[in-house]
């Protein structure tokens, strides 16, 4: 039985995986969150994190931050943000952070949180989600493209300001 | 970017075979799938063959069939079977390619071949396989119409 603001997910999968829940992260993930991060990225960025999680308190009516809880472990999170009009776009969800215990990873946790992700933004009203990747990153950019994502009409542009 | 006759046709039947995994097809139903001569096709599949990703089955009722890991395969592995398809800069020793147009020129021509080869590595055949049965499942949307020699499957999700 789901607790009160956790919403179980309950999308058809075609695969067994009926211990996984898509929840809200809680203050307590945070540990979790970060171990994870630093699996993926190497990198330790707790501040960071612990900012995300505030910002997100702070903001829930368009952000949102949800984990992937088997029994009781967080094994992945995800965020987004619906956010209007910035670079000329129109109200759109943003996935912004993706991550996976690299132990679970093929085993659908990805997938079902931006599936629940996105069901999050059809409730906020928008009808498109966005993200953005490295093009280096093949693992994260086939993932995305495995979920439907295509190539969208905008184009990052950069420069050094060395 | 214009892929050669017999890389297009490794990717027609590479996809249309991913797409019905238990089934053998035979080159000259793939051929009228795709109105081509199964003679062309021939060679195509005997290079897909070669890489490990189709096997032919032989006697009543045999064909080909495909025996890869549709999710591990991407289109950029089926066209570097058939052409030699690099990102490379242009050859530096080209006339111009050391003056400052031609390094800036560089810049430009990486740019987009990294972007091609970003796309083309991080589709697999899976993922082509849920863009065209998602396309089947809209019927308003400008199709080609085509259909699977045999049936449909909805596309299975990483």
């Amino acid at each position: 039985m789901a607790l009160p603001g956790v919403r179980l997910f309950d999308m058809n999968t075609t695969i067994t995986g009926d211990s996984l829940l898509i929840r809200e992260a809680r203050a307590d993930d945070l540990a979790a969150i970060i171990g994870i991060d630093d699996q993926v990225t190497n990198i330790a960025k707790p501040e960071y994190w612990r900012d995300m999680f505030t910002q997100y308190e702070l903001n829930r009516e368009h952000r949102f931050f949800l984990v992937a809880d088997e029994y009781a472990k967080v094994v992945g999170f995800i965020i987004g943000e619906v956010r209007a009009w910035e670079f000329g776009s129109a109200p759109c969800g943003w996935v912004f952070a993706i991550g996976v215990d690299p132990a679970r990873r093929q085993s659908q946790v990805a997938s079902r949180m931006l599936a629940a992700l996105c069901d999050q933004f059809a409730q906020a009203g928008v009808t498109k989600v966005r993200t953005m990747t490295s093009r280096q990153d093949h693992v994260l950019l086939s993932f995305f493209r495995s979920q439907g994502l295509m190539a969208g009409p905008y184009q990052q542009l950069e420069k050094d300001l060395s | 970017m214009k892929l050669q006759r017999a890389t297009l046709l490794g990717l027609y039947a590479i996809i249309e075979l991913a797409d019905q995994p238990d089934l053998q097809l035979s080159r000259s139903e793939i051929a009228r799938k795709f109105d081509v001569s199964s003679n062309h096709l021939s060679k195509v599949m005997r290079e897909l063959g070669k890489a490990g990703l189709v096997e032919a089955v032989r006697g009543v009722g045999g064909g080909y069939r495909f025996c890869g890991n549709a999710r591990r395969t991407t289109l950029l592995d089926i066209i570097q079977i058939f052409e030699d398809f690099r990102f490379d800069s242009p050859d530096q020793r080209e006339p111009g390619m050391g003056t400052e147009i031609g390094k800036a020129l560089d810049l430009v021509l990486g740019e987009i071949n990294e972007s091609i080869n970003s796309t083309l590595r991080s589709i697999s055949l899976a993922t082509m396989l849920m863009l065209k049965n998602r396309r089947q499942a809209v019927p308003s949307e400008q199709s080609t119409g085509d259909s699977s020699i045999q049936s449909s499957r909805p596309g299975q999700l990483s």
